[in-house]
């Protein structure tokens, strides 16, 4: 308790927890691909079913073959320890569809998914937070009202149906934003033009994808803006001759972001696992579009290698948060 | 020249769903430059409502000021306007509260909430409002002043968090200063060296004090007066050493007995007063204190006592010290 805590020392304890947290995504990680390995081979079928099937292929030496040339004829405990020491060389297997590395087929998708998960994320803590604290402040009055019916009606409705609702609207009736995709096939000009065009692509699957979470985090703010309103030190604040508003954004608001920052960290999968959904709704070109397509041909390492990038993105997610909450709040030390 | 400070006729109402309750009624006093004024009473009597109601700090809902003036240097501050306000608390009025650890932001450094207080009310830049925190930091005894600036709340002993609100009450050198139950929240050692820091800075910057406290024996120790409070009223008032000699209200004798005195025999028990504070929304018809009175009268329930002034100096509300200072006819 004596010793002061400077700033330096501070960046001594989050590389601490970098690496502790690094350190502990091992087993986590081991885990994830033992498990989803299973799961997968639990399931009836296999694409060399599939992939034969499509192409016509009968002649059961050749099925033999490809039965052998993808592996899939060594037992299962031995295929999992091959796919295993295949991943720790980077190497995720062949995708046929794609007809090229899985590696490839995930990083040629993933750039949109991240924007996708990204900017779902920061639109909802903007919208979350300023409805929250707009909540508080005006509590109990026609604005608080307002933001608890949006809130209620943000959580309550399925996001691909919001999704199809505002395609219907804003896309198909109202003809203002584009009804799916990435960006305008043939090209927007290149330069600013190309970044508008993206933009314009993306604002309708980031709403229906960001204002779910927009509706929770504006709820837990305002109670808990309401709860630290009360606390000692922010009648110090105003004792000390603080205005109403400066006490509320520098004491008040940054003392409830605080569960706020926690629920990001828990639902950072959840948005992974949301985007599926969205991408599927709006043909948005990412992981999830991706994921379904596999899902469907059961071309199971691709499902497996978006799987273990998508733990790999999540606990990710999660250490930025961790490490937020640490600069958040001194007093935590994250274990 | 006006004092510092002069509270008159002060009334808070808590406006709640049982109703309307006076927290505090019609409360007077005055605090001269350098003079130091004990509010006493027990948990619940209005003491630290008056507090916030001379800051306009209430808890609205359920509490609003209802009524009287509070003149700071001679000028009503209950009229001001909020805005007006917030130019008043921090500069003119420094205000320190009960528990030091939950009295500071628990994710802010020292320096920022003591350089806040500074940028708020003078001209300071960054670099000069840090060098003037520091200056506070080692004014208030904190040691190792320079460092501490980069602490955190939860980094620092309840001694040093109450240092840390002092330095922030006394940033803009006020000319009034209310300290809520400064040191009941700290270790008995701690409380002395707050007390005589407290004493000291006031005496040096000719500060007025309102010291609000329950414990008597810290009240003989830093009050030049000492005002009385019973639920919401004032039922006392007297300098400190007529107070502890002769307190006139039955309550007042009633604290003083329950205050242990060291060097009393060990058999003596302390004096308890029987029964409870009442309730504000169910106070008794005449005096509030009359069913708790060991010199309890008829009279007493049915009509409630004025503050009188038997000597000179002091004043009460009792019907019982009113007869023992009635000239004695016949005698």
């Amino acid at each position: 308790m004596a010793g002061v805590i400077a700033s330096s020392s501070r960046r001594v304890a989050a590389l601490r927890l970098l690496r502790r947290r690094l350190f502990q995504a091992v087993p986590l990680m081991l885990g994830v691909v033992v498990i989803n390995f299973i799961l997968i081979h639990l399931a009836p079928g296999s694409f060399l079913e599939l992939m034969t099937a499509e192409n016509q292929v009968s002649d059961p030496a050749t099925v033999e073959l490809l039965r052998k040339a993808y592996g899939l004829a060594d037992p299962i405990w031995l295929q999992l320890l091959k796919y295993i020491w295949a991943l720790l060389h980077f190497d995720f297997g062949f995708s046929y569809r794609q007809n090229m590395p899985v590696i490839e087929a995930i990083t040629i998708n993933l750039p949109a998914t991240l924007l996708l998960m990204i900017s779902s994320i920061a639109l909802a803590l903007a919208v979350g937070v300023a409805a929250g604290v707009v909540a508080s402040v005006k509590v109990r009055t026609f604005w608080d009202t307002l933001v608890s019916v949006a809130a209620m009606f943000f959580f309550a409705a399925p996001s691909f149906w919001l999704g199809i609702m505002m395609i219907v609207l804003f896309a198909v009736k109202l003809g203002w934003l584009p009804v799916g995709g990435m960006m305008t096939i043939g090209g927007a000009g290149g330069g600013v033009a190309s970044v508008l065009d993206i933009l314009a692509h993306l604002l309708l699957p980031t709403l229906a994808l960001g204002l779910f979470y927009a509706a929770i985090y504006a709820r837990v703010l305002r109670s808990s803006m309401l709860e630290v309103s009360q606390l000692d030190f922010v009648r110090t604040a105003r004792a000390k001759g603080l205005s109403r508003n400066k006490v509320t954004l520098s004491h008040v608001l940054r003392n409830a972001l605080l569960p706020v920052v926690t629920i990001l960290g828990v639902q950072m999968g959840t948005v992974l696992a949301g985007s599926v959904v969205i991408e599927s709704v709006f043909s948005w070109p990412g992981v999830g579009s991706l994921l379904f397509d596999s899902v469907s041909s059961r071309n199971y390492p691709v499902v497996l290698g978006i799987m273990v990038l998508g733990t790999l993105v999540v606990i990710c997610a999660n250490i930025a948060v961790d490490l937020v909450y640490m600069w958040l709040d001194p007093r935590i030390e994250i274990r | 020249m006006a004092l510092p400070l002069e509270v008159r006729g002060l009334s808070t109402t808590l406006f709640t769903r049982r109703g309307e309750m006076k927290a505090v009624d019609g409360l007077s006093l005055s605090v001269g430059a350098g003079e130091t004024v004990a509010l006493v009473g027990e948990s619940g009597c209005g003491k630290s409502l008056s507090a916030l109601s001379i800051m306009r700090l209430l808890p609205d809902p359920p509490a609003r000021l209802v009524g009287g003036e509070v003149k700071l240097n001679g000028r009503d501050i209950v009229t001001l306007t909020e805005e007006a306000m917030l130019d008043i608390r921090g500069q003119e009025i420094g205000m320190i509260f009960q528990d030091p650890m939950s009295s500071l932001n628990p994710v802010a450094t020292v320096e920022k909430q003591i350089v806040e207080v500074l940028r708020t009310h003078t001209d300071l830049g960054r670099a000069a409002a840090r060098e003037r925190a520091r200056e506070l930091l080692e004014l208030v005894g904190m040691p190792d002043a320079g460092r501490r600036l980069d602490a955190y709340p939860h980094q620092l002993s309840g001694g040093m968090c109450q240092r840390v609100m002092i330095a922030m009450a006394i940033a803009c050198s006020p000319s009034v200063l209310i300290a809520d139950e400064p040191t009941t929240a700290l270790d008995v050692t701690v409380q002395a060296q707050v007390l005589a820091l407290l004493k000291k800075l006031q005496t040096d910057a000719g500060m007025a004090m309102i010291f609000i406290t329950h414990d008597l024996g810290v009240v003989a120790e830093t009050a030049d007066r000492v005002v009385v409070m019973y639920a919401g009223r004032k039922v006392e008032e007297a300098s400190v050493d007529d107070l502890f000699d002769a307190p006139l209200h039955p309550y007042t004798a009633g604290l003083i007995g329950a205050t242990p005195t060291p060097g009393a025999a060990r058999a003596a028990r302390l004096a308890d007063i029987p029964g409870m504070v009442p309730p504000l929304n169910a106070l008794p018809a005449g005096c509030a204190f009359a069913p708790r009175c060991p010199r309890v009268m008829e009279r007493c329930r049915r009509e409630r006592p004025e503050l009188s002034r038997p000597t000179p100096g002091r004043l009460v509300a009792c019907f019982a010290a009113e007869k023992d200072f009635a000239p004695k006819d016949g005698a």
